[in-house]
């Protein structure tokens, strides 16, 4: 009795560990790829390399936040010589100022990976706020 | 001293968590391939990465040893008054509870509290700003005149010293700034100031945002807030709102520069403080 | 030791079925809180802490209270609270979970919770207060545990208890003292700013605590067959009576240092509670009563027919419970904001989901409460037998 009731608990407990597999079977998931609007293309390079940019934009951020409002500094000097505004969304050297097109740009990523990054909780896109009004 | 050691802590980590960092969202988010590419990036020699940033203030930054603010009572009037509260609302995204939310955007907004309102200057009168000179004698013109009052950045501010994450600090350049990413929401700082300067985000202040100014971000829920004199403005080259539009009513200048305007008015005119007997040493003056 | 948690009664079971019911509709309302911020409580930009921090402070109390059986037992070697210093200390265990629960359930961004320990600030009296409770709260844990898994083996506790016990003492004078000082050194609040804050705490503690203990112990004697002993409940109460005496002293010097310097800013916030102020007098009967309250306490226990009565003695520790509770938690945290800094009044008063959270935090200490007395019952019962 008490055997097959750890078996069907055992079973019950490896289907629901593996639900993230078998729910996702059959589904399309390519990883989408950010498009870069013509000023972005037109710029070439980004603040560091593209697949530095890929895995570490958000310790970037996270540099560019202390610099900013704890030390002041708000210019970026890349490796590559430009100099970046640090900000997300304010000015044209910042993120948002070049990747012009959020959705197309960091939220396509974004939902792909289920990571909803609470900077757009303060931030603003630019864009959304001029459509709004 | 302190920021110092907080940014050696960065460098020395930073690689180590950068590689963590990489890998981990890497391989979660965007695939097998970039993950690879990413961590030899990050392992090889880590040229791009292990570089700090290289900052560069701008040219056009003003600065100061220690800023201060010098109200000139005499020139504030109920005009200057709505027009300062107006332009410190614009810059900074100060939700307005009397503001009506847009029913499209922000449907079933629950109604508001207005005791739970935000302010980062505003008019008081004389016996609120300066409650321990409260006078039975003091001269009609004081009695009905607005007083504008704000964050005093103080020397001594005991919100920072209240803070149990240094997320309220004072910079160098004595504003006492708040970083919004990192407050808790314990309002611990707003106990401690004496001045009632602090507000808290009781509620997402957006609906009540009559136009977002992108210059300047919104703040979650749950943060306390505050003037920050316009560090973001400072920073620009360009003065303060409100002394903007104060039609020469606020002065802002370096308290520790005797060269400077605020230092001439002192000078002249006999100015006093807000409750200045409890040693937090005020940086904002009032022109009598 | 936990499986005798899961062997109760049916009343038990009710009992518990009770709390998590509570617990589940305080947690509903808590999701609104988490989704929709703080809106949902009365607390205002003039009154910035409510009834979240005004439990938090009371329970504090509860919990340091757990240290006047600790003290004469294994100080004095005082043999008649033999018997209850694993209940002082299993109180003490729930009361300091339901204040870590009422400090989360008060901050704005509670997921940042941990930046306490990312940025450690020793300058912010909550960032000590975070390393005493915590610090009481695991020193509770282990030596109750350890303690009374000794008794049931029939065994002497391990030797390295005994200094964890030592060392539960300090902290638990600390613990109150720390929470005081987080009010008494803020410049600006006239009604805090005052040195006898952190002794007029742990008075009030000490009365408060021990009140309830002796309550619990009426209900540990009438819900198992364990017996806490009518001497060490008669000890008890004068431990309660001489702390209430203390607390009700500290306030009248209290009283007179404020009103007879007659400075304006320490006196507006006692006239506020006792008398009103501008015509804001939402807390005058509140706090009438807890004076009333307390002084009848006081009569009831220096009496000694009124003490030794043994259906009197848990009216009159709940009259000391309700009495301090609103001294020290409504009383002390509105008080000291209202007046504002400006001298405005605003008003406070929880709201309904507020009250409904509290008491989910209530609950949850209660299950916490209920599960570790019924242990400490059935192995007290179990080595007796």
């Amino acid at each position: 009795m008490s055997k097959n009731a750890i078996i069907a608990g055992l079973v019950v407990f490896v289907a629901a560990a593996l639900f993230p597999f078998w729910f996702n079977i059959g589904g399309t998931n390519a990883a989408p790829e950010a498009e870069l609007s013509a000023k972005a293309k037109a710029a070439k390079k980004c603040v560091l390399d593209k697949y530095d940019m890929r895995a570490n934009h958000m310790t970037i951020l996270n540099d560019w936040r202390t610099s900013v409002v704890r030390n002041s500094d708000r210019m970026y000097k890349s490796t590559n010589g430009k100099t970046f505004g640090m900000s997300l969304s304010t000015g044209e050297d910042s993120c948002l100022g070049c990747h012009t097109d959020k959705a197309k740009f960091c939220d396509k990523c974004h939902n792909y990976a289920s990571v909803n990054p609470y900077c757009w909780e303060c931030h603003t896109d630019p864009k959304e706020v001029t459509n709004e009004k | 001293m302190k920021n110092k050691r907080e940014n050696f802590l960065n460098k020395s980590s930073r690689r180590g968590f950068l590689k963590a960092a990489g890998i981990s969202a890497a391989a979660i988010g965007i695939g097998a391939a970039p993950a690879i590419k990413a961590v030899s990036i990050a392992s090889g020699g880590g040229d791009a990465v292990s570089n700090m940033p290289v900052t560069t203030p701008k040219a056009e930054v003003l600065k100061a040893k220690r800023w201060g603010m010098v109200i000139d009572t005499s020139k504030i009037t109920d005009e200057v008054v709505e027009g300062v509260v107006a332009a410190c609302r614009n810059a900074h995204n100060i939700p307005d509870f009397d503001h009506k939310p847009d029913e499209k955007k922000y449907p079933n907004t629950r109604p508001v509290n207005k005791t739970q309102e935000i302010k980062w200057i505003w008019e008081e009168h004389y016996k609120y700003a300066f409650p321990e000179m409260e006078d039975e004698f003091l001269a009609d013109k004081f009695k009905s005149l607005p007083f504008l009052v704000t964050c005093n950045h103080c020397k001594n501010a005991p919100c920072v010293q209240a803070c149990p994450t240094k997320a309220t600090f004072k910079r160098e350049d004595g504003i006492v700034i708040m970083d919004f990413h990192r407050c808790i929401g314990c309002r611990f700082c707003m106990a401690a100031c004496p001045y009632g300067s602090r507000s808290f985000n009781f509620r997402d202040a957006r609906p009540f945002i009559e136009k977002i100014n992108p210059e300047f971000p919104v703040r979650s829920k749950g943060v306390v807030e505050k003037c920050n004199l316009c560090a973001e403005r400072l920073e620009r080259g360009l003065q303060p709102a409100c002394v903007e539009a104060s039609e020469g009513g606020i002065v802002v200048g370096d308290l520790e520069d005797p060269e400077s305007e605020v230092r001439a008015l002192l000078k002249e005119n006999y100015a006093i403080r807000r409750k200045q007997e409890l040693g937090t040493e005020p940086s904002v003056y009032y022109i009598m | 030791m936990l499986e005798i948690a899961i062997k109760g009664s049916k009343k038990y079971w009710i009992w518990l079925a009770v709390l998590l019911t509570v617990m589940a509709v305080a947690f509903a309302v808590y999701i609104d809180q988490f989704m929709n911020g703080l809106m949902i409580t009365g607390m205002s930009r003039d009154v910035s802490w409510g009834f979240y921090i005004a439990n938090f402070t009371f329970l504090v109390g509860v919990a340091a209270g757990g240290v006047m059986v600790v003290i004469p037992y294994y100080l004095h070697d005082y043999e008649r609270f033999h018997r209850i210093t694993i209940l002082g200390e299993f109180l003490a265990v729930a009361s300091l979970i339901m204040c870590l629960m009422f400090i989360v359930a008060d901050l704005g961004q509670p997921v940042r919770m941990l930046n306490v320990l990312l940025y450690p600030t020793p300058n912010s009296m909550l960032f000590w207060d975070m390393c005493v409770l915590n610090g009481y709260l695991f020193l509770n844990i282990v030596i109750g545990w350890k303690v009374l898994e000794a008794e049931r083996n029939q065994v002497k506790p391990p030797a390295w208890t005994k200094p964890l016990i030592y060392l539960s003492i300090p902290f638990a004078i600390g613990i109150h003292t720390v929470t005081a000082y987080l009010y008494c050194g803020l410049p600006g609040r006239g009604f805090w700013l005052t040195a006898i804050l952190a002794p007029r705490f742990l008075a009030s503690a000490f009365a408060a605590g021990p009140s309830f203990l002796i309550l619990l112990c009426y209900l540990v004697r009438k819900f198992t067959k364990f017996d806490p002993g009518w001497e060490a409940i008669q000890t008890l109460s004068k431990i309660v009576c001489y702390a209430l005496i203390a607390n009700v002293f500290f306030f009248f010097c209290e009283v007179f240092v404020v009103f007879y310097s007659k400075i304006p800013g320490h006196m507006t916030h006692i006239q506020y509670l006792f008398f009103g102020l501008h015509g804001h007098n939402a807390l005058v009967p509140w706090m009438w009563t807890s004076m009333i309250l307390m002084f009848i306490g006081i009569g009831l226990l220096v009496v000694p027919a009124f003490r030794n009565n043994q259906t009197l003695l848990p009216f009159t520790c709940i009259m000391i419970f309700i009495g301090t509770w609103i001294d020290k938690s409504l009383g002390m945290i509105s008080g000291g904001f209202v007046p504002n800094p400006l001298h405005h009044v605003t008003e406070y008063a929880p709201t309904v989901p507020e009250v409904v959270i509290s008491l989910g935090v209530l609950a949850t200490g209660l299950l916490i409460l209920t599960v570790l007395f019924k242990l400490a019952a059935t192995v007290k019962e179990e080595v007796r037998g």
